[in-house]
């Protein structure tokens, strides 16, 4: 359980305001924060680890204090229990990947550990490479598996998975859905990508100007109202084109183009480059194999 | 045949004072590198200054506080028993101070160009600072550590006005190459003037193209 409470004056597109956040997330829970870039997504996180001071406000996890600003208390990053994957991965390219790992590793910290990781992420052939040799797939494992080195409550990702391709993302989904579970993590993580929201998390924040606009259920969260719909994806709307009543307005799901076609009065407020959600009420979809 | 003591001399100010320089350039950079404190314009200019002014100034002021029977000068030598007027040692507090923009500025703008990212994710994998300070970020801005070590001892090798002012021209004590051409050239001895410039001259070459030639295909290239 992560309760915070917190206050700092900060940069937002040149203007001076304050970030002002009181949340609760579950124990257990994936969380994404989601807003435009400058919103105070990363700011939170870095206070979270104790990177950046707030003025004001209090952190608590499961029980202990990591700041309080009424107390006096201010754990610094070194003594809080984080795991962070930087937007740029920040692996170390003096040390091998392994030397990455070990570095991260406590002196009392059993070996155990990493071999398992590496196991986990299977990072077994890229071990005795350097960072700088590596895609930015296996980087960003590197990343995930050395910010787990410590045994962390709280596994904070910044855009962890928004400069890769569409592949390496759903596996990377996999691998921190599957590291979450595996060491009973809390996890945070910004995202932009609405589809990756809706598949990996069970919550999400959604801030703007360092203030909270929605927190809650994601799925709620993106369509609003409940549809009840028996089936649903997500996705950008690519064009829409007008033909005789109705129009066609083709959307890219994942990696696949689909066309609908629906009325004008359907199509209020939807543009080229919004993110959509495509369901089905009233008819049961046809299931076809494939493969 | 040219005496050797000068060019051994001048080699032996310039490993000591690199070794010195590296040593107080290091935390002196981190802390230009990274602080807020509002003093530091003043600081940047303090260590700047050698690069602009004229190294007989700098050798008369050090030449007057040195003085054996002036307040500083008399204090050292009195209760430290250090004279450093016309001595080996003067030249390297005189050199060291002359030379310290050119370890310094490298070595802050190597600071600067690491990502704050590899400070921070140290940090947060338990790291203190100078642990932080020696396994990450000197290791990864090794270019910038070895241009500064470089230009460093080329700068030393290369310094005459203050040398004069601070050591004078003592054989074997003070007279480094730079002024034992100077001497050569003030007896008309061209050709001993000749050799130690041509030494010189080919000394500081090499290692200028040794650093570019190194930095020139990225010094991490090299280590892996």
């Amino acid at each position: 359980m992560i309760e915070l409470s917190l206050q700092k004056k900060l940069l937002f597109d040149t203007v001076e305001a304050a970030l002002e956040l009181v949340l609760d997330i579950d124990h257990g829970s994936i969380t994404t924060l989601y807003g435009k870039s400058g919103a105070g997504k990363t700011s939170l996180l870095k206070m979270i680890a104790g990177l950046m001071t707030p003025e004001k406000g209090n952190i608590t996890i499961n029980g202990k204090i990591w700041y309080d600003s009424t107390k006096g208390i201010n754990l610094p990053p070194q003594k809080r229990e984080v795991g962070f994957v930087f937007q740029d991965y920040a692996l170390f390219p003096n040390m091998t990947v392994k030397e990455n790992l070990l570095f991260a590793q406590d002196k009392t910290g059993d070996s155990k550990r990493i071999r398992q990781l590496i196991d986990i992420i299977e990072l077994g052939d890229l071990q005795h490479r350097r960072p700088g040799l590596l895609s930015g797939g296996q980087q960003q494992r590197v990343a995930l598996a050395r910010a787990l080195v410590r045994k962390p409550q709280v596994l904070m990702l910044d855009e962890p998975l928004s400069a890769l391709d569409y592949d390496m993302r759903q596996k990377l989904q996999q691998y921190i859905i599957q590291v979450h579970r595996e060491y009973d993590l809390t996890t945070l993580l910004i995202s932009h990508d609405i589809s990756e929201i809706l598949k990996m998390s069970d919550k999400m924040l959604i801030i703007d100007n360092g203030k909270q606009i929605a927190y809650g259920d994601s799925k709620e969260i993106f369509t609003r109202k409940n549809i009840s719909a028996k089936f649903q994806f997500s996705g950008e709307v690519m064009s829409i084109e007008k033909q005789d009543f109705l129009y066609i307005v083709t959307i890219l799901i994942g990696r696949d183009l689909v066309k609908v076609a629906v009325e004008g009065s359907d199509l209020e407020n939807i543009s080229v480059g919004d993110q959509v959600l495509v369901a089905s009420k009233a008819f049961n979809p046809i299931i076809r194999k494939i493969r | 045949m040219i005496e050797w003591s000068p060019l051994i001399l001048t080699f032996k100010l310039a490993c000591i004072t690199t070794l010195i320089l590296l040593i107080i350039a290091i935390p002196l950079a981190h802390w230009l590198a990274f602080s807020r404190v509002r003093l530091k314009p003043l600081i940047t200019t303090l260590v700047s200054m050698p690069l602009v002014l004229p190294p007989t100034v700098l050798g008369f002021y050090l030449l007057i506080a040195f003085n054996p029977s002036g307040t500083f000068g008399g204090w050292l030598d009195n209760y430290l028993g250090i004279r450093l007027a016309f001595s080996f040692e003067g030249l390297v507090v005189a050199s060291v101070i002359y030379s310290l923009p050119f370890m310094v500025h490298p070595i802050q703008a190597g600071f600067v160009n690491l990502p704050n990212s590899f400070k921070e994710a140290a940090y947060v994998l338990g790291k203190s600072r100078v642990t932080t300070l020696f396994r990450v970020l000197l290791p990864n801005m090794k270019s910038s550590l070895l241009t500064g070590i470089v230009l460093a001892f080329a700068h030393t090798i290369g310094e005459f006005g203050v040398v004069l002012m601070i050591g004078g021209n003592i054989p074997g004590k003070t007279k480094v190459a730079s002024v034992a051409v100077y001497d050569a050239v003030e007896a008309l001895e061209y050709g001993s003037a000749n050799t130690y410039s041509l030494i010189l001259f080919s000394i500081t070459f090499t290692i200028l193209l040794i650093v570019y030639l190194i930095n020139g295909k990225d010094i991490t290239g090299l280590t892996r």
